[in-house]
C-alpha cells in the first residue's frame, strides 16, 4: 500500500507509552517484562508514602480512561483511611462501549503493565484485595491475565509481604457473562457480588459504600496501566503531554472508514484530522460523513468538526464527551439513520429493565426508527423521538439511558434531511414491515438486504 | 443429573477466592462452571449453584436470566458469535451473519439439528479496529465476509479446528465455560498463542517508522514527599471529609 505519509504536526501527535510493549511479541512473559524496566515502578513506589503515590497521580493530572475523565487521584484520595473496614480496588475491564477496543489489546499483549498498575494503586489507597472484572467474551485477554497473575505471584510480586514490603495483596480475575451495563461501575459492582448487573443509587458512592458496602476504588484498565509511567517518569513527565486540562497519552482507537484502522496512542488533544491521517486517510471512495469521539454513546460529529481537539475540553465544547476514544469514522457509504436504529437496538438489549425511562423509552425508539426505515415514517415522528429522549435524558437511572439519546438527538441535528428522505419517500425503505408501531422491531432478516447494498 | 466430584471440587475453588462471607460473588463463576458440565444453564445446574452458595433457585435463576452469556437450551459444541452492532454491520458483518442463517438453517439462539452449532448475533465483540468480526466459541475471527464465515462453518462440521487470527486454537464450548470459571487453560501453547494483528500496532508500527518516542522519560525522577514540607494539598487530608 502506498500512502503518502501523514504530515509532521499529526506525527508529533503519536506519543506511544502504554502502547510501546505491544511490539515485542512476548511482552506478556513475566521476565521479559521485566526486561523492558517491568516492575521497576513498584519497586519504586515501594518505597514511597502511599499518600505520596496519591498526591503524585494527582499532580499528574491522570484522568479516567472509561468515559468519564473523572481524576484518578481524587477518587483515591476520597477512600477513608484508618476506618477499620477492608479496602477494594475494582478493575473496569468489562470493555464492551460499541467503538471501543482499547482494553483488551493492553490486557492480550502487556498484562503485566496492568498487574504492575493494579499492585502500585492497591498499596496507595491501602486495598489487600483487587478484582479484574473482565468481560466474559474476552476469553483469550483473560487467559494472558490469569497467566500473569500466577506468574506475578510465584516471584513475589503479588502474595503476601511483596518484595519485602510488608504490603499484601491478593487478585482475582472475574469474567463477566456477557452484559454491557456492568461496565456501569455499581452494576460492576452487584455483579461482582453474584447479582444482576443493575445500577445502584448514588450516593453513597464506592469511595465509601462500594464492594461488600466497602471502600472501594473503580478506575478503567487504561488509567491503572498509566499508574506505572507516572510512577516512574513523575507527574511534570506526563504533563509534557497533552494539554493542560487533560494531561498524559491516550489510546484512541481508530475504525470504519479509514484506510488502516487501529489503535493511536496520541498525546490527548489530537484531532480527528490528524487521526485520520494517521491512519492513512479516508479509505478509497470514502468521504467522511458523521464519526463518534468516544463510542456510540457520546453525540456524533461531523466533517466540520475536524479540527477540534479530542480532549475533554475540546469535546465538550462541541456540544460531546471524550467518552472512550472510540473514533468510529463512518462515510457517506454509510447510513447515519441505520447506524442509529442499529445502536439503539443495541441500547434497548442491553438496557438493564430497572428504570422506566431507559427500558420503555429505548423500547419505542427502536420501533420508530424502524418505522421510519420501513418507509411508514410520519413528519411527527423526529419530534415523537426528541421528546422520548427528554424523558431518558437526566431521568434514567444510569449513564446508559442518557447515552442512548445521544445518537439518536446529534443525528437529528446534523442529518434531519436523512431522516426525512426516508419519511417523504425520497428514499428507498430498507426493510419491508407491515407499517404498524407494533411490527416485529427483533427481526433482523431483512438487514441483510442493506448491509448487501454498501 | 448430578454434578461430577470434579465439578464440586471446583465448586469449592471458586468459592474460596471470595472473602468470608461474601461466596454469593462466586455465583457468576459458578455458572459458567456449570456450562461447562452441561453445555447451558440446566435446572439441575440451578439448584447446584443454589445449594453450594446457601441461596434460594429464584435468585440463582434471577441472575442466570440476566446475562447474554449462560444459555437456557443446550448450546451446540461451537458457538458462533456474529457482530451486528453498528460498526461490523456496516462494514459487513450483517451479511455474514445472513449468511450463516442461510447456510446453516437456524436463526439467531439457534442450533443446527445435530446439536454441533449454535449461532448468535452479537453486540460490540470489541474489536472494531478489525471490523466485521465474529468468534467461535469467544474466539475472534477478523475482517470476514459472508464467504469466509460459511467456510469457517464447513471447517467446523468437518471437525476441523481452524486457527483464530489472534487468541489460542478453538476449544469446545464445555471447555472455554470452564476457563470462564477462572480455571487456566492448561492446553500447551493455549496462552503462547495469538500474535497482535496490525490494527493493535498501527500506532506503534508509525512511530517506529518515523523515529518517534516520547521524550523526558527519566525512570528515577523523584517522587516528591507530601508529609514532611506539610503540603496544603497533601493526601492526609481525607480523613476531614464526611
Amino acid at each position: 500500500m502506498n500512502m503518502p505519509d501523514p504530515s509532521p504536526a499529526a506525527l508529533r501527535k503519536l506519543a506511544p507509552v502504554l502502547t510501546k510493549r505491544w511490539l515485542s511479541p512476548d511482552a506478556w512473559r513475566i521476565d521479559v517484562y521485566e526486561q523492558l524496566d517491568g516492575y521497576m515502578a513498584l519497586r519504586k513506589a515501594l518505597t514511597a508514602d502511599p499518600d505520596d503515590l496519591i498526591a503524585l497521580v494527582k499532580a499528574a493530572g491522570l484522568r479516567g480512561r472509561g468515559g468519564a475523565g473523572f481524576p484518578a487521584g481524587l477518587k483515591w484520595q476520597f477512600i477513608p483511611q484508618n476506618d477499620g473496614k477492608p479496602h477494594y480496588l475494582v478493575v473496569n475491564a468489562d470493555e464492551g462501549e460499541p467503538g471501543t477496543c482499547k482494553d483488551l489489546p493492553l490486557m492480550m499483549a502487556d498484562p503485566h503493565s496492568l498487574i504492575e498498575g493494579i499492585i502500585i494503586a492497591s498499596y496507595a489507597i491501602r486495598a489487600n484485595r483487587a478484582f479484574i472484572y473482565i468481560r466474559g467474551e474476552a476469553v483469550h485477554a483473560a487467559r494472558r491475565l490469569r497467566n500473569a497473575v500466577s506468574e506475578a505471584t510465584s516471584l513475589g510480586y503479588l502474595g503476601t509481604d511483596i518484595l519485602g514490603s510488608g504490603f499484601d495483596l491478593d487478585v482475582v480475575v472475574h469474567s463477566g457473562a456477557g452484559a454491557y451495563i456492568c461496565g456501569e461501575e455499581t452494576a460492576l459492582l452487584e455483579s461482582l457480588e453474584g447479582r444482576r448487573g443493575q445500577p445502584r443509587l448514588r450516593p453513597p458512592f464506592p469511595a465509601t459504600h462500594g464492594l461488600y458496602a466497602s471502600p472501594t476504588v473503580v478506575n478503567n484498565v487504561e488509567t491503572i496501566a498509566s499508574v506505572p509511567y507516572i510512577v516512574l517518569g513523575g507527574a511534570a513527565w506526563f504533563r509534557s503531554m497533552g494539554t493542560e486540562k487533560s494531561p498524559g497519552p491516550k489510546i484512541y482507537s481508530v475504525s470504519g472508514r479509514v484506510h488502516r484502522p487501529g489503535q493511536y496512542e496520541c498525546s490527548l488533544g489530537v484531532t480527528l484530522g490528524e487521526l485520520i491521517e494517521l491512519a492513512g486517510g479516508m479509505a478509497e471512495g470514502h468521504q467522511l460523513k458523521f464519526w463518534t469521539p468516544g463510542g456510540s454513546s457520546t453525540p456524533m460529529l461531523t466533517a466540520e468538526h475536524i479540527h477540534v481537539p479530542l480532549d475533554f475540553e475540546g469535546m465538550a465544547s462541541v456540544g460531546t464527551m471524550l467518552g472512550t476514544t472510540a473514533v468510529q469514522v463512518f462515510s457517506d457509504a454509510d447510513d447515519v439513520v441505520y447506524a442509529t436504529y442499529r445502536w439503539i437496538k443495541f441500547y434497548h438489549h442491553e438496557s438493564c429493565g430497572k428504570c422506566t425511562p431507559c427500558r420503555e423509552g429505548n423500547y419505542w425508539m427502536v420501533r420508530i426508527l424502524r418505522r421510519i426505515l420501513s418507509g411508514a415514517g410520519r413528519p411527527e415522528d423526529l419530534d415523537l423521538l426528541l421528546d422520548t429522549c427528554g424523558n431518558l435524558l437526566g431521568r434514567s437511572f444510569c449513564a446508559l439511558g442518557d447515552g442512548a439519546t445521544s445518537p439518536v438527538t446529534s443525528s437529528i441535528k446534523y442529518f434531519r434531511q436523512d431522516y426525512l428522505d426516508y419519511i417523504e419517500g425520497r428514499r428507498e425503505p430498507i426493510f419491508q414491515d407491515a407499517a404498524a408501531s407494533g411490527s416485529s422491531s427483533e427481526a433482523t432478516d431483512a438487514e441483510a438486504e442493506l448491509a448487501g447494498a454498501r | 443429573m448430578t454434578f461430577s466430584e470434579s465439578t464440586r471440587e471446583r465448586a469449592r475453588e471458586i468459592v474460596a477466592r471470595y472473602p468470608e462471607g461474601r461466596q454469593r460473588s462466586a455465583l457468576l463463576p459458578l455458572l459458567h462452571l456449570v456450562q461447562s458440565e452441561e453445555g447451558y444453564i440446566s435446572p439441575d445446574g440451578i439448584a447446584f449453584c443454589a445449594s453450594v452458595l446457601g441461596v434460594t433457585k429464584a435468585e440463582v435463576s434471577a441472575v442466570a436470566t440476566f446475562y447474554t452469556m449462560y444459555k437456557r437450551t443446550p448450546t451446540g459444541e461451537w458457538l458462533i458469535s456474529v457482530c451486528t452492532n453498528t460498526m461490523c454491520a456496516s462494514k459487513g458483518g450483517e451479511a455474514a451473519y445472513q449468511a450463516l442463517v442461510e447456510y446453516l438453517g437456524v436463526e439467531h439462539d439457534g442450533t443446527t439439528p445435530d446439536g454441533k452449532i449454535t449461532l448468535e448475533h452479537a453486540e460490540c465483540l470489541a474489536a472494531c479496529d478489525y471490523a466485521p468480526v465474529m468468534t467461535v466459541n469467544h474466539e475472534y475471527f477478523d475482517e470476514v465476509t459472508p464467504d469466509m464465515a460459511v467456510e469457517l462453518a464447513k471447517q467446523l462440521q468437518a471437525g476441523e479446528r481452524p486457527v483464530s487470527g489472534r487468541g489460542a486454537r478453538l476449544c469446545g464450548f464445555k471447555e472455554i465455560s470452564l476457563q470462564l470459571a477462572g480455571f487456566p487453560d492448561e492446553r500447551r501453547g493455549a496462552i503462547t498463542d495469538g500474535l497482535p494483528g496490525e490494527p493493535t500496532l498501527a500506532g506503534n508500527r508509525l512511530a517506529e517508522r518515523h523515529g518517534i518516542s516520547v521524550a523526558g522519560f527519566d525512570p528515577d525522577t523523584p517522587i516528591p514527599a507530601t508529609r514532611p514540607a506539610g503540603d496544603a494539598g497533601g493526601a492526609g487530608k481525607e480523613e476531614a471529609k464526611p
